[in-house]
């Protein structure tokens, strides 16, 4: 079956992260096809290459571009969500003069029209947030 | 046209879950998530609502949040069977839509 996942929340503050991570994984360990994960509102900051958990804690940004290299995922960030929070990608820090982009790998800067479409061709739309 | 309710917060700190249990058609499924385990525990003050709703809907409870709150099998009302993420996701594969009461 064709799932959409929606995450409404940042990593560490709440679980929804976690729990759409997990449930992610377990939906692709049974042979379904993620269509895409859509992050929107606070969940953008899942996307910043640049953070820093301790060592023993686990790191969400990592493990997510984990899943999209190893599964081919489209994860995709809210364009208007992520400006606002400073997620970047190099083309956006160029249009908007900032010194640095800090998209992580395997996530992409884009817009809701990606999330209706999530809806649409999905069987499933799942949602995550706090 | 079942839906699954997914429910992540506890009924003792907001309203979602009473409000999840109110728009539960026969046929439905509840599964409780994340804090919304807590929902699960037996002789709470919110266990007669969720036994009451167990009796025309089934009713999940996601075991690993369960087990991270100290919570098991045991600690659960009669009728609410665990399952694990695996298990979520045959919930979402076998209804019609997933609502999640945020």
């Amino acid at each position: 079956m064709k799932l959409g996942i929606l995450v409404n929340e940042g990593p560490y503050t709440h679980q929804a992260s976690d729990t759409a991570y997990q449930f992610t994984k377990a939906a692709l360990e049974k042979g379904h096809e993620i269509f895409r994960v859509f992050f929107y509102h606070d969940g953008v900051n899942n996307g910043t290459r640049l953070t820093v958990p301790p060592q023993d804690d686990r790191n969400l940004q990592q493990a997510w571009s984990e899943l999209a290299e190893k599964h081919n995922l489209d994860l995709v960030v809210c364009i208007a969500a992520a400006q606002r929070r400073g997620i970047l990608d190099e083309g956006e820090a160029k249009r908007h003069g900032k010194d640095a982009s800090n998209i992580a790998p395997g996530f992409r800067i884009s817009g809701l029209g990606q999330l209706v479409e999530s809806g649409i061709v999905a069987d499933r739309l799942v949602v995550f947030g706090d | 046209m079942s839906t699954l309710h997914t429910v992540n917060k506890s009924p003792f700190e907001r309203s979602a879950f009473s409000s999840a249990l109110n728009h539960l058609k026969p046929g439905d499924a509840v599964l409780m998530i994340e804090d919304g385990v807590v929902g699960a525990r037996k002789g709470s003050a919110f266990a007669g609502l969720l036994e009451s709703a167990a009796k025309s809907c089934a009713i999940y409870v996601l075991e690993p949040d369960l087990a991270a709150r100290g919570m098991g099998e045991t600690d659960v009302i009669q009728g609410a069977n665990l399952v694990d993420y695996g298990g979520f996701v045959d919930l979402v594969t076998t209804h019609q839509r997933t609502q999640a009461w945020l």
